[in-house]
């Protein structure tokens, strides 16, 4: 906790000034919230009609549904970024320049171009072809698959240089001690990394509402075009994902402690060709 | 390829858009993120709680949904901007939260000893904070804030579904009028991207060399 750092023990007159401070703002937080309930009641956010249609079973039934696809996207979009990272890392870490620029040129590519460029490109250009659920998740393995790659890459060179030089000393070639070694140690590090794509996996399946599709947020838009309640839908949809994201942020904490108590750091956040990727705290990176 | 020069100046608008989007926000969530972070490590636990619970809020939200409640939440309670406004309100909101684990995480890399190290001697608090902790607070922030500002650049293009037409919307304009462009569009638009993003990153590095102190 920085707050050891940046302040000392507090004696009573610091005491007193923390409560009075604390009271303050306690006192600012419930005005604004009072503001905020009243401006919403003075135009009638908590009329039934603006609520009702998360109630009625029929359209609670839609919007499982639609989180049953918004989860298969992320699903599917998480499951194949894995070999794409895990190839691409690979690639960008051979020792020969053709398989490694390329690689590198690709990674950066797709880590630096928005999500939403890649779903317009395929939906005006292959949307027939492809369909509209491979639209929404081949630019989410393009773009997770490339982030996972620098956080595979750094795992891989994260892993002790001992290991290596066993491996190479008991006669195994590059790829059996990338496979055999490298691989498997590096993977159990980067499991909370992979959670944390999977955050933002799930929320860049939102952006899937501008073609539009049939996950969550699309079947958002439509009740909110039909009932003229986008306030009441967005905090709907905002909360089911908030409390989804949460518990799989959750979910990579704990992982990342546990690792830590079995003494193997988990993967470090990657710096790379000059971007930061790993820290999906900063998973802003997804929309 | 010539229609990434025939269109040039409708793609030179759109990305002086997506620009103005990223200054704009970044400004906006820069202060506001500053500010919650500096919430989250006030020694009062009122502030604390506003602080994080802001952050775990805009942080597991979608920006599209975010926008939603923005573009098209606002205007039921009344009140009026104007697309490109509520878009720099959106990403300023949740860009924020982004700035605020920055920052914080920025100060967390200071050692306990450099404080306490600067008490010792005699500092008084704003001297430790001003002369000891800020410093190399700030040097630590840069990369991180630099991912945070790539972030935003490329999630301006969110605005592209809410009526702002910036370089992604003007990306989507113009694949529909010449579809067998198609590749040429995406590949010129997305350098454009990669500039955006190649320049902050530039910038983060030159910084961090020019503030790198021996540790």
């Amino acid at each position: 906790m920085s707050g050891s750092v940046l302040f000392d023990v507090p004696g009573p007159r610091a005491r007193v000034r923390h409560r009075i401070i604390g009271i303050v703002t306690s006192v600012v937080l419930v005005g604004v919230l009072a503001w905020v309930v009243l401006r919403l009641n003075q135009n009638d956010q908590f009329a039934y009609e603006k609520w009702e249609p998360f109630v009625t079973p029929a359209i609670v039934q839609d919007l499982f549904d639609g989180l049953i696809v918004t989860l298969e996207i992320a699903v599917v979009a998480i499951a194949l970024s894995i070999p794409f990272g895990m190839i691409f890392a690979t690639g960008r870490l051979s020792d020969h320049w053709f398989l490694r620029w390329p690689c590198f040129v690709i990674v950066e590519f797709f880590r630096a171009i928005p999500v939403l460029m890649m779903i317009f490109f395929l939906s005006i250009k292959y949307a027939t072809e492809i369909g509209k659920f491979w639209v929404i998740v081949i630019p989410l393995v393009l773009y997770n698959g490339s982030v996972l790659a620098e956080v595979f890459r750094a795992g891989i060179r994260a892993v002790h240089k001992g290991q290596s030089e066993a491996g190479y000393s008991i006669g195994l070639r590059k790829y059996q001690l990338m496979v055999i070694i490298l691989i498997p140690q590096a993977i159990t590090t980067m499991l909370p990394a992979i959670i944390s794509q999977c955050v933002v996996a799930l929320k860049d399946s939102a952006l899937a509402f501008v073609i539009p599709f049939d996950e969550i947020v699309s079947v958002g838009n439509d009740i909110r075009n039909e009932f003229h309640n986008s306030f009441a839908t967005g905090i709907v949809l905002a909360t089911v994902f908030i409390v989804i994201n949460y518990s799989l942020s959750r979910l990579a904490i704990w992982l990342e402690r546990r690792m830590a108590r079995r003494g193997r750091a988990s993967a470090e956040t990657p710096k790379v060709a000059g971007v930061d990727v790993g820290d999906q705290s900063i998973g802003g990176a997804g929309a | 390829m010539d229609v990434l020069f025939d269109q040039s100046d409708a793609i030179f608008d759109g990305f002086w858009e997506t620009i103005q989007l990223l200054l704009i926000s970044g400004l906006f969530a820069t202060v506001l993120g500053t500010f919650l972070a500096a919430m989250r490590v006030a020694p009062v636990r009122v502030m604390n709680a506003i602080g994080t619970t802001y952050v775990n809020t805009f942080r597991n939200t979608p920006l599209v949904v975010l926008f939603i409640l923005v573009v098209f939440g606002l205007p039921e309670l009344d009140i009026q901007y104007t697309f490109f406004e509520k878009a720099t309100i959106a990403l300023s909101v949740y860009t924020a939260a982004f700035v605020c684990e920055a920052v914080r995480a920025g100060i967390n890399t200071v050692a306990a000893g450099q404080a306490e190290a600067a008490r010792s001697i005699g500092m008084t608090f704003t001297q430790t904070l001003g002369r000891v902790v800020l410093p190399q607070a700030f040097r630590a922030v840069v990369p991180p804030m630099a991912s945070v500002y790539i972030a935003l650049a490329k999630n301006t293009s969110v605005a592209a579904g809410f009526g702002v037409t910036e370089a992604t919307a003007t990306l989507s304009a113009l694949l529909n009028n010449d579809p067998q462009a198609a590749y040429w569009l995406f590949f010129g638009i997305g350098l454009g991207y990669v500039a955006i993003v190649a320049v902050i990153s530039t910038g983060s590095h030159l910084l961090e060399r020019h503030w790198a102190v021996a540790r």
